[in-house]
């Protein structure tokens, strides 16, 4: 990015114009793009999705009307809300209750500064990347307790305040988990763990070794608790809280929490993905730039998009946890368990400071037989429970 | 004036002013919340510097840890809008005389350091120069630093754990 507006710059685009006005106005554009152009689509057809896939996991139909499949019903949903009217409750902290959709919105917008589409598709590919990531997704906290004080509602400062603790406890596995891929790939530029990976699954750094491999459950499930879904979505339990710190909202305020959520799935993927499993690497089959950008766009959104499945498919399985529960499986299981992830991976960049070859290979033929053990689980559930399956996937 | 200067004065007049709502705001959840734009502008100045990982930690550790930590004792504490007035007990005149010896040394400071313009800024890496340093010159302050937090959380536990009666 930056050595594509530096280029414009030697072209002479721009005479008389100061540098650093044409990186903001360049900073604003590839602002805008990505949320108009990549953002926006995706949170909305997410939504929609998960809607589809989550009411054919209950024997529903789920949205199909506007649109073929009903793939624009995020469109007909985002018009209503703007038309709707926008209320503040008469007892609600007015500046707050306007402020806080905004600042859980730039704390999920601002991820995408360093998150990669490809190997040059980048809007900057900082040297802290993933510190940066971690450190801007705290500001969904703040907005979160804000818009839970200021609606000025008992279940709102609830909400608020269960998300928080949530959000805090569970940055400390999320984080050490991080930290050991940090320790494994030697940097914490984004670009950079992706290049210290490749493209076949044995060069994936989720199977360097067996503590990478148990990091990368802990962080998911972890990030699955940041972001507040199910089965951790005790903020805004329906059954005890109405709707938790989102209460009092409505119109488009209320759609911008939602717009950070179901945009927030897309974030996790693509952390797991550029963390794990190997970001848009691919096999050396092409030299065109062009073809190649596109094959490792397409690569890395399909496996970030896969663990935004997992997590509508989790939200579909799993009951809703206690506070309690939730609380000491953070503390009492994660937390000691991402201790031995990065003590282990310390070690192990100790014993074999080159990696080993022959462990890799054999962590992905465990990966390969505990996803065997599973289809073949699954197999033997659907034939014993003889369920009507519904097999037309197009209603 | 310079581009950089006018963003410089922009990042400081956030940090100043919301350091100012913290300390004149009536309301303590304003106060509380306005922390937020000053350690935002801190660490923009970090940025502005060129110490990227020191800015980073900065967000990480004063908004998402301590900011929220704040935010949680305001909340949980009962009647706090009705607070009006923050700590009458100790007086005007202990305060002044305290920020006036503040003041003095503040100013000492700036005028004793050799201030010297760098010629030109690199914005280099510097996160493993960190690590470096702290694992080689500075091992001793370093492990000193993590002992005082071992203590400082013992001490927490100590404190909130309840003894079960017998």
């Amino acid at each position: 990015m930056q050595q594509l507006v530096d280029q414009l710059i030697q072209e002479g685009n721009f005479p008389g114009v100061p540098r650093e006005i044409v990186y903001a106005g360049a900073m604003i554009l590839a602002a805008f793009a990505v949320l108009s152009f990549f953002v926006a689509p995706l949170a909305g057809v997410t939504s929609w999705l998960e809607r589809r896939v989550w009411a054919r996991m209950q024997s529903r139909v789920g949205p199909n009307r506007v649109g073929p499949q009903g793939i624009l019903q995020w469109l007909a949903d985002g018009i209503k809300n703007l038309l709707k009217e926008d209320i503040i409750p008469a007892a609600a902290d007015k500046w707050l209750f306007s402020l806080a959709p905004y600042v859980v919105f730039v704390g999920f917008l601002a991820t995408f500064v360093v998150i990669p589409f490809g190997s040059q598709l980048i809007v900057a590919d900082l040297n802290i990347g993933i510190l940066y990531l971690l450190a801007v997704t705290s500001l969904v906290v703040v907005g979160i307790l804000m818009a839970g004080w200021a609606s000025n509602n008992k279940w709102s400062l609830l909400g608020g305040m269960r998300s928080a603790a949530q959000i805090v406890s569970y940055e400390i596995p999320a984080g050490l988990a991080v930290l050991t891929i940090i320790f494994a790939a030697g940097t914490m530029s984004m670009q950079g763990i992706i290049k210290a990976q490749g493209w076949a699954p044995w060069d994936w750094l989720l199977f360097y070794n067996p503590f990478t491999f148990g990091a990368f459950f802990l962080y998911f499930t972890a990030a699955l608790a940041e972001g507040n879904r199910t089965p951790f979505d005790i903020p805004e339990a329906e059954s005890e809280l109405v709707a938790g710190y989102v209460t009092e909202y409505s119109g488009m305020r209320f759609l911008f929490f939602f717009f950070a959520e179901w945009g927030n799935l897309y974030v996790i993927g693509a952390i797991a993905t550029t963390l794990f499993l190997g970001g848009w690497q691919v096999p050396p089959v092409t030299d065109h730039p062009v073809l190649l950008a596109i094959l490792q766009f397409v690569v890395f959104f399909v496996k970030a998009y896969f663990w935004v499945f997992v997590a509508m498919w989790v939200r579909g399985t799993l009951p809703r946890v206690r506070v309690d529960q939730l609380m000491s499986l953070c503390w009492k299981y994660m937390v000691p368990l991402s201790f031995v992830c990065l003590l282990g991976t310390a070690g192990w960049m100790v014993l074999f400071p080159r990696g080993n070859r022959l462990a890799s290979v054999g962590m992905f033929l465990v990966g390969v037989a505990i996803l065997l053990q599973f289809a073949k689980r699954v197999r033997y559930q659907i034939r014993h429970a003889r369920p009507e399956l519904y097999w037309k996937p197009y209603i | 004036m310079e581009l950089a200067t006018v963003v410089f004065y922009l990042i400081a007049a956030v940090t100043v002013g919301s350091a100012a709502m913290v300390a004149f705001s009536r309301n303590i959840i304003y106060s509380a919340f306005s922390l937020l734009g000053t350690f935002a502008g801190v660490a923009g100045i970090y940025v502005f510097l060129g110490a990227d990982f020191v800015a980073g930690v900065q967000v990480l550790i004063y908004v998402g840890g301590i900011l929220v930590l704040v935010l949680f004792a305001v909340m949980l504490t009962h009647r706090i809008t009705d607070v009006q007035i923050t700590n009458r007990a100790v007086g005007r005149l202990p305060a002044l005389v305290v920020v006036g010896i503040l003041l003095f040394l503040l100013v000492q400071s700036i005028r004793e350091t050799p201030w010297r313009k760098a010629k030109e800024i690199l914005y280099a890496p510097t996160t493993a120069q960190i690590g470096d340093l702290f694992l080689q010159s500075y091992l001793l302050p370093f492990e000193l630093a993590s002992l005082v937090l071992l203590a400082a959380l013992i001490g927490a536990v100590l404190i909130s754990r309840k003894e079960l009666k017998e």
